[in-house]
């Protein structure tokens, strides 16, 4: 439970996923941002209007999925890195995911990385596709890692394996 | 003995914002600042600003230090002295400071205390092992002198600070141990609790420091849950192996000149501690003393530089400057939006008791 230690419940979780239907046609985002603050960059950064005007800065992000296409310049605008895109046709078996990642070094493209869910934990490996780091993004890059399909709900940073006994 | 329209004590968000607005318009400002650099304690975030895109969100607070910085340098009717330290403020409306190993006295028609706040302390053996920091020292090191505090840290406190301070720890290539909180639950944003966790920092909710281990220096800490009542659970205590342990519990006005000042003050828990009466456009019970930003009342960098356009235009009116009296009701309408929401509750608490 995110209040109680930071990582959303199940429940908490189904109120911010978009429709399964929606995952399968192509790229979108979805925004983990599940508690009321003063916060309002999303709407601006979205040039689709996927995030609905606020009314008031401390509602929680709407998003009409319609809008989205899971171009990602979200991403880099939200100051609490709660924005990720999910690509679930991604391949036959990968799904795409694209994070904020704002650690030294950044991987490199065709690397192999571990994959963490949100409480940290292993579930597996991933293949670093792309990392954009552009001067817009003001120091937040943004790196795709193709995953297993199976892990792509619950797969949201990646670990570095070089220099470790793994890598 | 330097004259001025108004003096400003701390040049951290509040204070210069405070500068900017008065001097726009029209008032000759003196700005004094205990560093050797403006900025306060935005040259220390490195994180993205949350609030409204209008006011700053997306900028990186140390971004938004540069920006002000800039915009005070090129602004003739402002004077600046770093490494000056207000000392006091006397009967006679004169304020003393010490600047580069010299006492200046400065005659203000108004004053504005921006001097922000200090970090709490909690009691627990050995709390005075070196090893043992406040959140503050752990980023002034981190990221104003490039100093890795330590190799390994417990984070106490799980408010918006710990929870930053742990970031910035990892960034820096730094292990976090843990972040335990005394209280039932997440203190700070959840969205910066979730980017700790999926980095696999655990936060232990219910958690407490019971006692530092070491000689010389910081080498663990032996950690434990607590019940509702903040009483350690028996059986449940763990050691856990540390070279540093980041207090992040709090903040409290930094206030004494008020006090000294003879202001009127009030404790408020939901304000950090002692802060003092003030009216709508933060003026306090002496005229012509303003306040603005952590000194007011503890709350963050968004509300302390809209407090400080406050104050400053407020001060600048009160020498009858010509202002923009919307610009008041916009200024004072951006704070209300910010404090709104229910993470805002404990302020707009705190000053239904203290505003007059």
């Amino acid at each position: 439970m995110l209040k109680k230690d930071g990582v959303p419940s199940p429940e908490e979780l189904q109120e911010v996923k978009p429709s399964f239907e929606r995952l399968q046609e192509g790229p979108v985002v979805i925004v983990e941002c599940m508690q009321e603050i003063p916060c309002d960059p999303c709407y601006y950064a979205c040039p689709r209007e996927a995030f609905r005007p606020f009314d008031d800065i401390n509602q929680k992000p709407e998003i009409d999925y319609k809008k989205c296409n899971g171009c990602s310049i979200c991403i880099a605008h939200c100051p609490g890195l709660a924005i990720f895109v999910l690509d679930y046709p991604y391949s036959e078996n990968e799904g795409l995911l694209k994070i904020p990642y704002e650690l030294k070094p950044l991987p490199e493209k065709e690397e192999e990385v571990t994959v963490l869910n949100r409480a940290g934990e292993e579930i597996g490996r991933g293949r670093v596709v792309h990392v954009l780091n552009t001067k817009k993004q003001d120091r937040t890059a943004i790196v795709s890692v193709a995953v297993p399909k199976d892990i792509l709900m619950d797969a949201r940073h990646i670990r570095l394996r070089r220099g470790t006994d793994e890598g | 003995m330097r004259q001025t329209d108004l003096a400003i004590i701390g040049a951290g968000p509040a204070g210069l914002a405070a500068a900017l607005e008065a001097s726009r318009a029209g008032a000759r400002v003196i700005l004094l600042e205990r560093d050797d650099w403006l900025g306060g304690q935005l040259v220390k975030q490195t994180h993205q600003f949350f609030g409204s895109k209008n006011e700053f969100a997306g900028m990186r607070g140390v971004d938004i230090a540069t920006h002000f910085s800039e915009q005070i340098e090129k602004d003739e009717n402002i004077q600046v002295f770093t490494g000056a330290t207000a000392l006091g403020f006397y009967e006679d409306g004169v304020l003393t400071a010490a600047c580069a190993g010299r006492m200046i006295k400065i005659k203000p028609r108004t004053l504005l205390v921006a001097s922000g706040a200090m970090e709490k302390m909690i009691p627990f053996e050995n709390n005075d092992l070196p090893g043992v920091y406040g959140a503050g020292a752990v980023q002034t090191l981190m990221n104003v002198y490039g100093v890795a505090p330590g190799k390994k840290v417990l984070m106490v406190g799980a408010g918006n600070i710990g929870l930053i301070v742990s970031y910035q720890l990892i960034q820096a290539g730094i292990e976090v141990e843990a972040i335990i909180e005394g209280a039932s639950h997440v203190g700070g944003y959840w969205v910066h609790a979730s980017k700790i966790r999926r980095m696999g920092v655990p936060i232990l909710t219910n958690h407490t420091i019971l006692k530092a281990r070491g000689q010389e220096k910081v080498e663990g800490a032996l950690i434990t849950r607590i019940d509702e009542n903040w009483q350690p659970v028996p059986g449940e205590e763990r050691e856990v192996s540390v070279d540093t342990v980041c207090l992040a519990v709090g903040l409290s006005p930094l206030a004494e000149l008020l006090w000294q000042a003879g202001c009127e003050m009030e404790f408020s828990p939901q304000l950090g501690g002692y802060v003092p009466i003030r009216d709508s456009n933060l003026e306090t019970t002496e005229e012509g003393i303003y306040i603005a930003g952590d000194v007011a009342g503890i709350e963050e960098a968004t509300s302390a530089i809209l407090e400080g356009q406050l104050a400053g235009i407020s001060a600048a009116r009160k020498m009858d400057y010509r202002i923009e009296e919307e610009k008041v009701e916009e200024i004072k309408a951006n704070l209300e939006t910010l404090r709104a929401g229910p993470v805002g509750e404990h302020i707009r608490q705190g000053l239904a008791n203290v505003e007059r």
